[in-house]
């Protein structure tokens, strides 16, 4: 057990579903970007430096309208504003690492990659750089391999929706979400009920009203602040 | 390429890019207060609670949103299978699966 987060190429394997996932969405987001005219170097380019799956999406919608510039990158920055979040949640983990190692670990971090990290995390095992940066690499190919393969060769291929590859995100989510919950549950079942709830509804409320990117965030921080207010079972 | 779509991607990349990073360049210089870090410790479980139930609505123009029928159903197995075996592969491999085979009767 001890090794399991100790190398490079063990952080490879665990990113494995995440590849899985990200197959089938950044295949779809590159025949997405493709039908908006742009070119297959575009979408390379979009993944490469933007590489926020959801984020995309959104902008291929706002390019397509011709938005102004000013509001894809202001949408863009919301949609993706829960990352500060995640970071600040793992950062002081690696406070004692050099400044270019961590922001290295921040610039490839995603919804999917911090998930599976702090699974790890949550395990109290001491868990290497090199295994985080096999998990980060791994998952930011494959969101590039697989929407230049979609801007490439989409009109190709069959639509992976079809063969249930867009499930996979969610999938994966369940899969996380129960690995999360599983401490929290044995340890105070009654809080932990209290938050999910709260967290579910806020997040129903709130995508009356905001995007569902933002409530998100909101969700998240109101379920943060019921685990501060509620008090610990007996 | 465009210059329109050449400052989409520099503005984007940017705005993506500091809050990956802020936080890690942030606990470089000084330290979160206790109560920040309590805080923080909820933040894995209620945003995947929350990037559970928001990959299953559906935001409409108006009103609340509504349940996504075919995700939901799938879910049920997916679920089912993260609890039992505590294995993503496996969660991931039966959720697309049973997506698949749902779309199959459904069309």
């Amino acid at each position: 057990m001890a090794a399991e987060y100790q190398t490079f190429k063990a952080g490879v394997k665990a990113c494995l579903p995440t590849v899985f996932g990200y197959l089938g969405i950044g295949f779809a987001a590159g025949v997405i970007g493709k039908s908006i005219g742009l070119s297959v170097l575009e979408i390379f380019l979009m993944s490469t430096f933007i590489y926020a799956g959801g984020a995309q999406f959104i902008i291929c919608g706002l390019i397509a309208i011709h938005s102004p510039i000013s509001a894809i990158i202001f949408t863009t920055f919301l949609v993706n504003l829960r990352h500060l979040l995640m970071s600040m949640s793992v950062a002081t983990y690696f406070e004692k690492h050099s400044l270019l190692l961590s922001i290295g670990i921040g610039t490839l971090l995603t919804d999917e990659a911090y998930g599976v990290l702090v699974n790890a995390l949550q395990r109290k095992q001491k868990v290497k750089v090199a295994w985080t940066y096999g998990l980060n690499v791994t998952a930011y190919l494959a969101w590039i391999t697989a929407t230049v393969i979609g801007g490439g060769l989409g009109a190709f291929l069959p639509q992976p929706q079809r063969l249930g590859l867009d499930f996979a995100l969610l999938a994966m989510f369940i899969g996380l979400f129960v690995l999360q919950a599983e401490l929290p549950f044995k340890k105070q079942l009654k809080k932990t009920s209290w938050i999910i709830l709260v967290v579910c509804l806020t997040l129903y409320v709130g995508m009356r009203v905001l995007t569902p990117e933002v409530s998100v965030m909101v969700a998240t921080l109101v379920g943060c602040s019921v685990g501060m207010v509620v008090p610990d079972d007996e | 390429m465009s210059s329109y779509f050449l400052k989409i991607l520099v503005g984007c990349s940017l705005v993506t890019w500091v809050p990956r990073v802020l936080p890690f360049i942030v606990t470089k210089k000084l330290r979160f207060a206790p109560w920040l870090i309590k805080f923080l410790s909820y933040i894995p479980l209620c945003i995947l609670t929350a990037l559970v139930f928001q990959s299953m609505l559906e935001a409409q123009a108006h009103g609340f949103p509504k349940l996504k029928t075919l995700e939901a159903i799938a879910s049920v197995p997916t679920l089912a299978v993260a609890i039992k075996t505590k294995d993503l592969m496996k969660t991931v491999v039966v959720g697309v699966v049973t997506m698949a085979i749902l779309r199959l009767i459904m069309a």
